[in-house]
């Protein structure tokens, strides 16, 4: 049997069936990430004076990773074009370049996540001494914590490439900038002098929880639609010699999927990055 | 976007594809240089940024997903969305005024006695 408006549109409402079924799928995606987006707000403005945590992330990264999804969204929109204006190569190769934001943004967060895996937050016996920088020690105040990036580790010592930081300084930052100030070196603390560490990752705090969660959900949907996209790019291409109409709107139903993972970055990227 | 598209249409749409990506990607690299300045505001800052983004929101929507010239049961399904999402962040931010009715415990609130 043949499924009806998969090309020509219904006449009550001017569109074909997958095009109802996207934007309506979508509407329910807005739905999703509105929830975290809630979430998120609710934590951050329940966090208690000074916790919320800033400059946690390279901005840089983020900002690439951003131009990354821009580029892939504009491709996929020429591709839906190039269709439209017969030319296949064209399409092939946009969509190709398509795929290939798609893994330099999937690699890019693969990175930025195995850095928050080795950046850690080292928590000190009473009256300890750290060995920093050209050989001279410092003594932890109560309360200090050694916070950096985890250079090496054996059973005398750890060396973490980071900076000291005491709770009540760390409060009066409020910005990412105010972070990225802070200068960056290797302390080295004896393993007997280690009470407790923990790395960067969703257990940490309560940012690093949204942080994972809603990056980890967006990844999750770069795949899916990656996926797709690589099908019909693929071994669903043979569509455009058979019935073209029906692929050209396949591939539009794929690209609005994606436009709208590119959206929702577009609102990730200053929330967890720069605010 | 719209299924009325023929091929004279698209090439005259494509140059505003371009435009649109020239946006985006000046609207990123701008939303990363606000946030360098030494804006002492938490408020202005999150405006900033926020505000850039819904720009650049409305760019990928409006442009390259073609909503400013969709058919109109595609504006009915947003608008229904639009009318969910606003309630959600409504209850949102009136959860967060200590004084709504979720913040009061049984012994002060005079709904319980």
């Amino acid at each position: 049997m043949e499924i009806p408006y998969t090309v020509e549109p219904r006449q009550d409402t001017g569109l074909f069936n997958a095009k109802v079924g996207i934007w309506l799928f979508l509407a329910s995606e807005v739905m999703l990430f509105g929830a975290l987006f809630s979430s998120y707000i609710l934590l951050r403005v329940g966090a208690d004076a000074g916790a919320w945590p800033h400059g946690l992330l390279n901005v840089w990264l983020g900002m690439t990773n951003t131009i990354v999804l821009i580029v892939s969204s504009i491709t996929v929109v020429m591709a839906w074009a190039s269709l439209k204006m017969k030319d296949f190569g064209k399409f092939k190769m946009y969509q190709s370049i398509t795929l290939i934001c798609a893994l330099a943004f999937l690699g890019i967060k693969s990175y930025e996540y195995h850095d928050k895996f080795s950046h850690y937050q080292v928590w000190v016996n009473p009256a300890t001494s750290v060995l920093l920088d050209e050989g001279k020690t410092e003594a932890l105040k109560p309360g200090d914590t050694v916070d950096g990036h985890l250079i090496e580790q054996d059973k005398d010592k750890v060396v973490i490439h980071g900076h000291i930081v005491n709770p009540e300084e760390a409060a009066k930052v409020t910005h990412g900038w105010q972070e990225a100030e802070i200068k960056l070196e290797e302390i080295t603390i004896k393993k007997s002098d280690v009470k407790y560490m923990e790395s960067y990752g969703p257990w940490h705090n309560t940012y690093m929880a949204i942080y994972f969660t809603l990056t980890g959900l967006h990844a999750l949907h770069v795949i899916g639609g990656a996926l797709v996209i690589g099908f019909i790019w693929g071994p669903g291409a043979g569509m455009w010699k058979t019935e073209p109409e029906r692929y050209t709107n396949r591939v539009e139903i794929s690209g609005l999927f994606w436009h709208f993972v590119d959206l929702v970055w577009i609102f990730l990227f200053p929330v967890l990055y720069l605010l | 976007m719209s299924d009325s598209h023929n091929s004279a249409d698209i090439k005259a749409h494509v140059k505003g594809y371009l435009f649109v990506f020239y946006a985006l990607i000046v609207g990123t690299i701008v939303t990363v240089l606000a946030s360098r300045l030494h804006i002492d505001s938490v408020a202005l800052t999150v405006a900033i940024a926020l505000a850039i983004a819904c720009v650049k929101g409305f760019l990928v929507a409006g442009y390259f997903m073609h909503l400013i010239s969709e058919k109109k049961m595609i504006y009915g399904i947003l608008l229904a969305t639009i009318f969910f999402f606003a309630g959600l962040m409504f209850l949102t931010v009136w959860s967060m005024n200590h004084d709504s009715l979720i913040h009061m415990n049984r012994e002060s609130a005079t709904y319980f006695k």
